[in-house]
């Protein structure tokens, strides 16, 4: 849904005012942040209203994430990134750079001998097969010899070029860190320059400094790309950095524009991508055309391959794998459960890992957790707080002490997933729960849709304190994972209402309270979650019911996104086409594949934070007062702390509160 | 992978007699001139599975399989033979090479299963559900052993065999029911506990169990332990792990508990609420369900799992267990499902070696192997047959829906149809064959007529 639009017809000053006298006393937050609404309700400056288009105008450039592009307008852009490279590795060492190009040269090396290893296989048993040629069937089965290998050798040539990407990707990332910003910037001017005069002198290929450069620099800019959301997570730490000073030049803010993430409309990149792909996914044909951008795959036929292929993938953990195919087959989903498992899987491979001769153990096993990542993406994409849980154990590896001795490295390792789980997710949950429990009074009526583990938690321990409440849960096809969370609840012994989501405006007359779990809470306010969501959350405003986001700390993300559009998930529209267990309805079971039909089905959508009351994290709880953004330009900005770590901390807050929570949660 | 691979070869199988003998025991008995064993081994060579444990009946029948593997498969497959006494089953061979199996899941494969399924699906699917045992089923081989020979007026009275009668849950993943050999005549009996705990069962028995099976080793193990009465897998541990999968008597997940022992309560209950918060995230099977349903009583249910793979319908998967099955897979394999040979067939779909001499106004038709060195004679007509090496084959014979094996003399104006006729054997002028098995060696005599007899060398 349009959330941009939205706000804008709410924002009217008027019907705000009308809406929250109205509204009843006993249906806003008691607390601090209540006052704070007040006070501010009281002095609506209109004329800080009109500043607010601008604002947003001027916001744009930064916070509209990369735009959908042909690749007519994309390559300047991939040529801007490709040159930030050389610049970059150059000045501190230029030593260094000429080792990329021979760590290059060596790895192809590398595939040149492996390749050239069942060649003398192959050799043998030619050689075997002329010897015993007397022995029945042993001439007959070297055919089939001739079938096999070329598949070992393109596996083997794959994966060490795999590798070698990741490899680079990290040195690049690691040089990147070493440079100054200062310096960075001044090399991106000469490099600049460079180009510029370049161009002048009307070379076709701008950038071809000299032959090897520009295959590296290549190169580099492919192997950045894979995992879309680490290269986001990696550019956009840049970009925070920034933020804090005085607001950067219009070029320079063009290059802290996070990479983009892969684009599936563009087909040439989509071409690469699926030679690289461990899961053959044949692409759905009836993509609707505004999400063109998103992959979409044929669900049917990805499991049987990725199956079938399990003793072929040779470089893929277990673990990883059965955590691949719970994730592609749906048997996990939400965000904790998928981030726990996956972790689960992470250690459990580290646990087996030996680091190969000649290799370090911090730069292999990040190219091998790499491998692992994009494996997990292939399946599904990754969840905002998988990619944080990635960036957080990729963080760890890299500032392993060298001096660390393979055993004690992978201790090392393994307990501080341990405390990922523990602290971040497990911890969290309980302090959001024992934050959130104070928002329920007795009597209230609790409305909740989908099933999130915080929220349940929170109803559960409500109810085991002995508060009087009610349970509305509201579903939706086609998870209908609503009916879980129901089933626990009930067996708890908790009063519960279950309807549908075509009926929130009726149920929500008697609702006091919205609980909801959130996939993520970006930098802007937007939370970003189940599909349907908003949804409710609308609805709750419209009925002025306060709604209460649970969301733990390390799902926040530094990103800002103002519509579901263009960063998202598709599912199976198959699912949404077909009810299962009712054949008798299925109308749509031949037309599925007409061209004129196409078939829609949205994972996440975002919750503008206009809609959100407040957002419980384990921080504390983050008041959203939604009228305050009409008279200021950020909305961040009009944001309130309500208190960190317990400490009251009931001050305006400064003006990038979220952004400032994530940085102290990352330098934890 | 982690996975062990368990190849059971078998013997010297007594239904196969007279085609087995002491020299080709039943995992070396030629398929489209190619044991029978390889098609195994190198449907686990595709998937990547290259270390092999490869269980063989008998010492004499060991050094024969020992023997062709070495030479076919040095440096491409790891393979260790072990030798089993004769007539201990599935259950007992697997019992004696218990102590080499150390990885956590076991897969074993039936070493006369001719087929296409990538062993990857099984496994995949026994790991996702992480499941106590898995097993293949595939649909009833299609054409069933009673149309096979196209003559056999007689066998089309008889009604299709039914082999295993399988109970799986709405979502086809879980086997819910199995009754097998004997069992299949006799009335199903189904528990009520778990038809009560999935409310839907559907009975099926148009699927075979295809003597593929993912084992969760530590449970083998101690199944195999225990019960000691046990000889078969698929007649007795398959059954029992099967009926007593909501009742679960053997160990699950005891090891991982033990070694929490002295650690902080603190950190147990962090890991409950990690275990919770993935259990409530996914979709509960109906063993959940059940162990979670008894309320009150402290007793916690346990369960386990017993998934099925069912193989497509477009996938080859045959068990060659009996001599029409040999029949039917020979000619399948050089016939409607030529890819699993291995072999490029010629224009005319049929393989003749370039060595082979066909003498003048001879046809060979198509789904015909006519291997090297053969000789045949003028006006020969083969149809849908495998013949093998140096083969001597004389005037005016007609080969219909059969196989030679190697070095088989023929002569004059024979006729022979739906039989199988081993190596060495001869057959002298004029003799008809039909639906016979000539066991290696055999002399029949010449213008004697037989029909559905089985004859081997005393």
């Amino acid at each position: 849904m349009d959330s941009r639009r939205a706000p804008r017809t709410v924002s009217d000053p008027k019907v705000r005012k009308v809406g929250f006298f109205t509204a009843p006393p006993d249906r806003s937050l008691p607390g601090p942040p209540d006052h704070r609404i007040f006070s501010f309700l009281t002095s609506p400056p209109p004329v800080v209203d009109n500043s607010s288009p601008s604002a947003g105008n001027s916001l744009s450039p930064v916070m509209i994430p990369p735009p959908r592009h042909s690749s007519a307008n994309l390559s300047p852009l991939r040529r801007d990134s490709a040159e930030y490279f050389p610049p970059s590795a150059s000045p501190t060492s230029p030593a260094s750079f000429s080792d990329d190009v021979a760590a290059a040269a060596m790895g192809r090396g590398a595939v040149a001998a492996s390749s050239s290893l069942p060649g003398g296989l192959g050799f043998d048993i030619a050689a075997l097969k002329s010897a015993a040629s007397s022995v029945p069937a042993s001439g007959l089965t070297t055919v089939s010899v001739v079938n096999n290998f070329p598949i070992g050798i393109s596996e083997k040539g794959g994966g060490v070029a795999v590798e070698m990407q990741n490899d680079q990707s990290t040195r690049y990332k690691s040089l990147k860190e070493k440079t100054t910003k200062a310096e960075r910037r001044a090399l991106q001017e000469a490099q600049r320059a460079a180009k510029a005069a370049a161009k002048a002198e009307g070379g076709t290929t701008p950038a071809a400094a000299s032959g090897a450069a520009a295959s590296v620099t290549m190169k580099s800019t492919k192997s950045v790309k894979p995992p879309p959301s680490l290269k986001n997570d990696s550019a956009t730490v840049a970009a925070s950095e920034k933020k804090g000073g005085d607001r950067p030049p219009e070029k320079d803010r063009k290059k802290e524009v996070p990479q983009p993430r892969m684009q599936y409309d563009d087909k040439s990149r989509v071409e690469k991508a699926k030679r690289r792909a461990v899961v053959k996914q044949t692409e759905a044909r009836n993509r609707v055309e505004l999400f063109r951008h998103l992959p979409q795959y044929e669900r049917g036929t990805q499991l049987p391959e990725l199956e079938s292929k399990l003793f072929e993938l040779d470089p893929m953990h277990p673990a990883v794998y059965k955590v691949g195919l719970q994730y592609l087959s749906g048997d996990i989903c939400g965000g904790n459960a998928r981030c726990i498992a996956m972790l689960q899987a992470f250690q459990e491979a580290i646990k087996d890992y030996s680091t190969p001769p000649e290799k370090t153990l911090a730069r292999d096993l990040t190219a091998k957790i790499g491998s692992y990542v994009s494996f997990l993406i292939e399946c599904r994409p990754l969840s905002i707080s998988m990619g944080n849980a990635i960036r957080f154990l990729k963080n760890r590896i890299a500032k392993l002490p060298l001096s660390l001795s393979e055993m004690e490295a992978k201790t090392n390792l393994h307990s501080d997933i341990d405390r990922f789980i523990n602290e971040k997710i497990i911890l969290a949950d309980k302090v959001i729960v024992k934050h959130a429990v104070t928002k329920i009074s007795d009597g209230d009526v609790l409305l909740t849709y989908g099933s999130s583990s915080a929220v349940e938690m929170v109803l559960l321990h409500a109810h085991e304190l002995g508060k009087q409440f009610r349970v509305v849960v509201v579903d939706s096809r086609p998870k209908l994972e609503g009916q879980l969370l129901l089933r626990r609840l009930v067996g708890k012994g908790i009063n519960c209402t279950y309807t549908h989501i075509n009926a929130i405006s009726y149920i929500m007359h008697e609702v006091t309270r919205v609980f909801l779990g959130a996939s993520s809470v970006l930098s802007n306010g937007t939370v970003y979650s189940r599909v349907g969501t908003a949804c409710v959350a609308m609805v709750a405003h419209s009925f002025h019911v306060p709604v209460l986001v649970c969301c733990e700390a390390y799902k926040f993300h530094e990103r800002v996104q103002l519509d579901s559009i263009c960063s998202n998930e598709l599912g199976d529209p198959d699912v949404i086409s077909k009810v299962r267990g009712r054949e008798d309805i299925n109308f749509l079971d031949g037309s599925s594949n007409s061209a004129i039909l196409q078939l829609l089905n949205l994972i996440y959508d975002a919750t503008p934070s206009d809609y959100v009351s407040m957002i419980i994290t384990d921080y504390g709880m983050v008041g959203c007062s939604t009228h305050e953004c009409t008279c200021h330009s950020t909305r961040i900005s009009k944001r309130t702390l309500v208190d960190i770590d317990g400490m009251q901390m009931d001050h305006q807050a400064s003006p990038r509160f979220l952004t400032m929570l994530i940085s102290v949660f990352w330098e934890q | 992978m982690d996975f062990q691979v368990v190849v059971l070869a078998g013997g010297t199988c007594k239904k196969l007699l007279p085609l087995v003998s002491k020299d080709v025991p039943k995992a070396l008995l030629p398929v489209a001139n190619r044991p029978v064993l390889s098609y195994v081994l190198e449907q686990l060579e595709l998937s990547n599975l290259k270390d092999l444990i490869v269980v063989v009946e008998g010492e004499d029948a060991a050094l024969c399989v020992g023997g062709w593997i070495s030479n076919a498969y040095v440096d491409r497959l790891h393979v260790k033979v072990a030798v089993v006494p004769e007539d201990v089953g599935t259950a007992g061979a697997l019992r004696a090479i218990a102590h080499h199996l150390t990885t956590s899941d076991i897969l074993v494969v039936s070493g006369d299963l001719v087929s296409d399924i990538p062993p990857g699906a099984l496994a995949a699917v026994h790991r996702q559900h992480d499941a106590v045992v898995t097993t293949m089923l595939c649909s009833a081989p299609v054409s069933g052993p009673t149309e096979s020979v196209s003559s056999g007026g007689k066998d089309k009275i008889k009604k299709p065999r039914r082999y295993n009668i399988i109970g799986l849950d709405p979502t086809k993943q879980f086997l819910l029911h199995v009754a097998t050999g004997a069992e299949v005549e006799k009335d199903i009996r189904i528990q009520k506990s778990i038809l009560r705990a999935v409310d839907q069962m559907e009975i099926r028995a148009d699927l075979v169990d295809a003597h593929m099976y993912a084992f969760k080793r530590s449970i083998l193990q101690e199944v195999l332990d225990e019960k000691d009465k046990f000889r078969s897998l698929k007649e007795d541990i398959l059954p029992y792990l099967v009926r007593s999968q909501l009742k679960s008597e053997v160990l699950l997940n005891g090891v991982p508990q033990a070694e929490n022992g002295n650690e902080k309560v603190n950190s147990q209950n962090n890991q409950a609420a990690v275990s919770r918060i993935l259990a409530n995230a996914s979709t509960p099977s109906f063993h959940d369900l059940y162990a979670s349903s008894n309320k009150g009583s402290t007793l916690v249910r346990r369960t386990h799992k017993c998934c099925a793979y069912i193989a497509s319908e477009s996938k080859y998967c045959q068990r060659l267990n009996s001599i029409q099955a040999f029949s039917d897979i020979n000619r399948d394999v050089i016939g409607d499902d030529s890819h699993l040979s291995g072999y490029s067939f010629s224009a005319h779909n049929n393989i003749i070696h370039p060595s082979a001499q066909l003498g003048s106004r001879t046809t060979v038709g198509p789904h015909c192997m006519l291997w090297e060195g053969s000789q045949m004679g003028d006006k020969c007509s083969v149809k849908r047959s495998v013949i093998g090496r140096h083969c001597r084959i004389g005037s005016s014979v007609k080969v219909v829906n059969s196989v030679i094996m190697d070095h088989v003399t023929i002569g004059d104006g024979c006729s022979i149809q739906g039989s199988v006729i081993c190596s060495n054997a001869q057959l002298q002028e004029r003799s008809v064959l039909k639906d016979c098995q000539v066991g290696a060696g055999f002399v029949i005599t010449a213008c004697s007529e037989h029909k559905g007899e089985s004859m081997a060398r005393k």
